[in-house]
């Protein structure tokens, strides 16, 4: 078994004007080594960070990652991708016997581009999709919203009730930049910028770093006692392209199959405790829930109204506040994700914690993406 | 199923269609042109927001760790090596030693310069052993230019400066 | 101050891994296939050697070198039907130029680890998609404040490198030279290759100045291509294959950002990275036991570099192998035998295909005429890249 031992963050913010991303990922190192109690320049076998190069805005990202996480002269990698694929490197350098120590960093600066909507049309196809149009690419949230809302019979209340549970619940977080005390009538008034999307359905950018401390079995015992496991772990790629998508998140569902498989998770329902889904669109997180099998396809919608995702429901999910209330952290979405479910499983999660022994994190690769991964993590 | 025969010789056959430049320009091959507009505004961070703003006065700023001793330049907020805050600013002089140099006949794109440049590790004269910074070296044939040769800054009048690295026009060779 | 130690490192890997099939494309300036179409290619020509289709691979790592080279932000993704990752776990690593040997590296823990017994690596490069040059896509690696305004070329980097090894090492460059010719003649064996040509010293040392010492014939040329490996677990190996070629060693490591803070001279990642991997591969004489070599040499200079590093030679006695022949094809430590990337082409994290690759052609007796004279079990592949930070290296044996 391989084993989480620290944790540290910084942000999360909307903007961060003082501190350059590298200061903002030292200072989340700091947190993150003296709370497992290791020194990174001794102790540390490899780091892996998560990051994608338009983000940051660099040809090659990795060359200025070693030096705030002490790995200068270390084994040191760049997983171009999100943060939990990141925790899948760490499992694996691990698991094969390269690491006993992994640390695991990304970070979001996403208030230093200032061009989003032209960085997400970059990610797409060159000769298919970008020719078409050079509206924000948020639309084509939109599209898959539409086929989503059509197959699942889902009315424009359904979707703005995740917004009202993540606003809500992000009060008690107090690294929500994006909290908000709001009401269904108030995201039923939100303008519809891409209908059927409303303004409120999608979660605005904010900057911050995550960085693990990731142990095999036996060094994670000495280090400390309470280390939050990896119970399971996966990740998927359903396609590329808008013409084959399944438009119901199969990368999800896949990428959870494979977590759960690992984790000996036959009925997730029973054996899950909670989640931390990605919510970057609001209908997402309907989607997301409906693959990690919490509930079947045509119940999410009421499941959710009747209060079953709510803190004090059956399966809470997004406690945190989730993106919509913490905010898009680009690649450290799964960071954040990720950090919750830790911070709840220790019990330090403050006011709004939960009782929980196993909880799931889940990412999606953002548009125009139909990738993900999943993470089970327990007690 | 069986592979590893020896005689196959690998790799199997070399696949793919070369074209040239010129076939792009006369639209020989399809092709779709995109010109992205994607715009960054860095925030600089602490230490190197203070090493722009000294140089807008005229000062190269270096720090000082003393875990390992060391006089480093560029600024850092932290020590790489000790993993610990650094521990104060020092003022550098703005002479310091060729490390090494190139003379440099293109521009960023590979194009060709009008006329060839001078550019060097310049190892500033306060801060440790092989602290450099890259920069650029005038008042000078390129010819001439050598390993350890000492050199100074050449700033940009006060009114110019801007707080960027360029408030540094380029080295000239330090006389004597 | 001296660099720390890696920690002991346990080794209690899952299972071994084996590789059993390779391809690759062709390595030219230009070519019209796309990112995706040439990740087929190889992807097709490494499964048929190893007996495979696509449905029998369980995991998919794609290695790619920047974005801004494809013009697609998340690339990985676009990529991925061409790599095989539909329907299936895939993830990409990056970690600059370093990924031609990363990318098996991460196949290597893939596999290693037990999450999959079958995995496909795949890398690819499709420089020439940027305009008006692939160095354009090298304006954007340099840091914001300090470098870019002075509209630097990627080329002086590796100047300023080539004439602190020259000048620390007293080594002329008519003995630099003599890498790129040789590599370049390498090549001519190379069905893939871009710029195999028989040249010699004088050809180079006359060829037009780029960043001076560095000139056009001392670096490898920009270029399109992709590479695939097949790598697999034991069981696997023993029922494909009577001679599957092991993994036995890697290792990787990341210098400081700060490169005009190091002493450019000597690589000590290089020698980092090569120890982690010699601990594991139980190597300790790396001259006496390792056959064949394969170091990344996109500057002729760099190879020599890489080999004082990686422990072939002692510090600035590199070219003085490369004088006596040494590391000719016929010689007692044959050197870039496929004609490395001076020879065959430069596509960044697609040269996987003339380091990873070429080492299991090698090992398995497979090169053809490329193979090398000399008896071989042992081989080391090595790449380099970022900031002149990274160095992978991976040692495989055709012995278990």
């Amino acid at each position: 078994m391989v084993a989480i031992v620290g944790v540290g963050f910084c942000g999360f913010n909307s903007t961060t004007p003082d501190l350059s991303w590298k200061e903002i990922v030292y200072e989340a190192a700091i947190k993150a080594y003296s709370d497992a109690g290791i020194n990174p320049r001794r102790d540390v076998d490899s780091f892996v960070t998560c990051e994608e190069d338009f983000w940051e805005g660099v040809a090659i990202s990795d060359e200025f990652v070693p030096d705030q996480l002490g790995a200068v002269v270390k084994p040191t990698c760049t997983v171009c991708s999100d943060f939990l694929y990141g925790l899948a490197t760490a499992y694996m350098q691990i698991k094969s016997g390269l690491a006993e120590i992994v640390v695991l960093e990304a970070h979001s600066k996403a208030s230093d581009l200032k061009t989003l909507g032209n960085a997400i049309r970059h990610a797409m196809d060159p000769i298919w999709l970008r020719p078409i149009s050079r509206a924000h690419p948020y639309y084509l949230a939109a599209l898959e919203m539409q086929i989503y809302m059509c197959e699942r019979g889902l009315c424009e209340e359904d979707v703005a009730r995740v917004v009202v549970k993540n606003k809500n619940n992000a009060l008690l977080n107090p690294s929500a930049p994006y909290a908000a005390n709001v009401k269904l009538e108030d995201v039923m008034r939100s303008p519809k910028v891409f209908d059927p999307l409303k303004k409120m359905e999608i979660a605005q950018t904010s900057d911050g770093a995550v960085i693990l401390v990731v142990a095999s079995d036996e060094v994670a015992r000495k280090l400390t006692d309470t280390p939050i496991w990896i119970k399971g772990i996966g990740w998927w790629t359903e396609t590329n392209s808008y013409d084959t998508a399944s438009f119901s998140a199969l990368y999800a569902y896949k990428a959870a199959k494979m977590a759960y498989k690992m984790a000996g998770i036959a009925n997730p329902v029973k054996e899950v405790d909670f989640a931390e889904v990605d919510d970057r669109f609001a209908f997402k997180e309907l989607q997301h829930i409906e693959a990690l099998q919490f509930a079947n396809k045509f119940e999410v919608a009421r499941l959710l109204r009747d209060g079953y995702f709510d803190r004090d429901g059956v399966i809470p999910v997004n406690v945190s506040g989730g993106s919509l209330g913490v905010g898009n952290l680009l690649e450290c979405t799964g960071g954040q994700k990720t950090l919750e479910v830790i911070l709840q499983l220790r019990g330090e999660a403050g006011k709004r914690q939960i009782d929980a022994e196993v909880g799931v994190a889940q990412v999606w690769r953002y548009l125009p993406t139909f990738s993900g991964a999943v993470a089970v993590l327990g007690v | 199923m069986a592979v590893g025969k020896r005689k196959i010789e690998c790799p199997l056959y070399a696949e793919g269609t070369a074209v040239s430049e010129e076939d792009i320009k006369t639209r020989k091959v399809t092709h779709y042109e995109d010109h992205p507009d994607i715009r960054y505004s860095w925030t600089a961070g602490q230490a190197i927001s203070r090493f722009l703003n000294g140089l807008k006065e005229g000062k190269i700023l270096g720090v000082k760790c003393d875990g390992c001793k060391r006089i480093m330049v560029p600024p850092r907020m932290f020590c790489e090596l000790c993993y610990k805050p650094i521990d104060g600013w020092v003022e550098l002089k703005d002479t310091g030693t060729i490390l090494t140099y190139s003379i440099s006949y293109i521009d960023p794109d590979a194009r060709p310069l009008p006329k060839p440049i001078v550019v060097a590790l310049i190892q500033i004269d306060g801060a440790s052993q092989n602290m450099a910074i890259m920069h650029l070296i005038g008042e000078i044939e390129p010819e001439k230019v050598y390993v350890g040769m000492r050199v100074k800054a050449v700033w940009k009048p006060e009114n110019e400066r801007e707080g960027s690295v360029t408030d540094i026009k380029y080295w000239k060779p330090l006389e004597g | 101050m001296e660099v720390e130690v890696i920690k002991g490192l346990k080794f209690q890997k899952k299972q071994d891994v084996a590789i059993v099939g390779a391809g690759m494309t062709s390595f030219k300036r230009r070519l019209n296939e796309t990112g995706r179409e040439l990740n087929y290619y190889a992807v097709r020509q490494a499964l048929e050697e190893a007996g495979l289709t696509i449905d029998d691979v369980e995991i998919v790592v794609l290695g790619s070198a920047p974005d801004a080279f494809d013009g697609v932000h998340m690339k990985e993704e676009y990529l991925s039907d061409g790599a095989g990752g539909f329907d299936r776990p895939y993830m990409r690593y990056f970690v600059g130029g370093g990924t031609a040997v990363f990318a098996p590296i991460a196949g290597y823990f893939h596999v290693a680890s037990g999450l999959a017994d079958v995995c496909l690596v795949v890398c690819e490069e499709k420089m020439s998609s940027c305009h008006p040059h692939p160095q354009s896509a090298f304006k954007y690696i340099w840091d914001f404040f300090l470098d870019r305004p002075l509209k630097p070329n990627l080329i002086w980097i590796f100047a300023l490198e080539m004439r602190r090894y020259m000048h620390v090492n007293n080594v002329k460059h008519e003995d630099i030279a003599l890498v790129s010719v040789k590599n370049k003649a390498n090549a001519l064996d190379h069905p893939c290759s871009h710029v195999a040509e028989k040249i010699t010293v004088e050809d180079v040392l006359n060829s037009e100045p780029m960043a001076l010492p560095v000139r056009r014939l001392d670096v490898s040329p920009p270029s399109d291509g992709a590479a695939a490996l097949v790598m697999v677990a034991a069981h696997k190996a023993r029922h494909l294959t009577d001679e599957p070629v092991w993994v036995t060693g890697v290792g990787w490591s990341l210098d400081t950002t700060w490169w005009t803070n190091r002493d450019l001279y000597y690589p000590r990642y290089a020698a980092e990275s090569a120890k982690m991997a010699y601990k594991m591969a139980h190597i300790t004489d790396p001259r006496k036991q390792i056959d064949v070599v394969e170091p990344y040499d996109p500057f002729d200079y760099k190879e020599l570099h890489h080999l004082e590093g990686l422990g072939f030679a002692k510090k600035g006695e590199a070219p003085i192998l490369t004088k006596e022949g040494v590391t000719q094809r016929d010689g007692d430590l044959p050197v870039c035998p496929s004609g490395g990337l001076l020879g065959v082409g430069n596509p960044i994290s697609a040269a996987m295909g003339v380091k990873a690759c070429e080492i299991y052609w090698q090992l398995s007796y497979r090169a053809g005429k490329r193979q090398v004279a000399k008896e071989v079990s042992t081989g080391l592949c090595q790449a380099w890249g970022d900031l002149m930070q990274i160095s992978t290296v991976m040692i495989m044996s055709n012995k278990r």
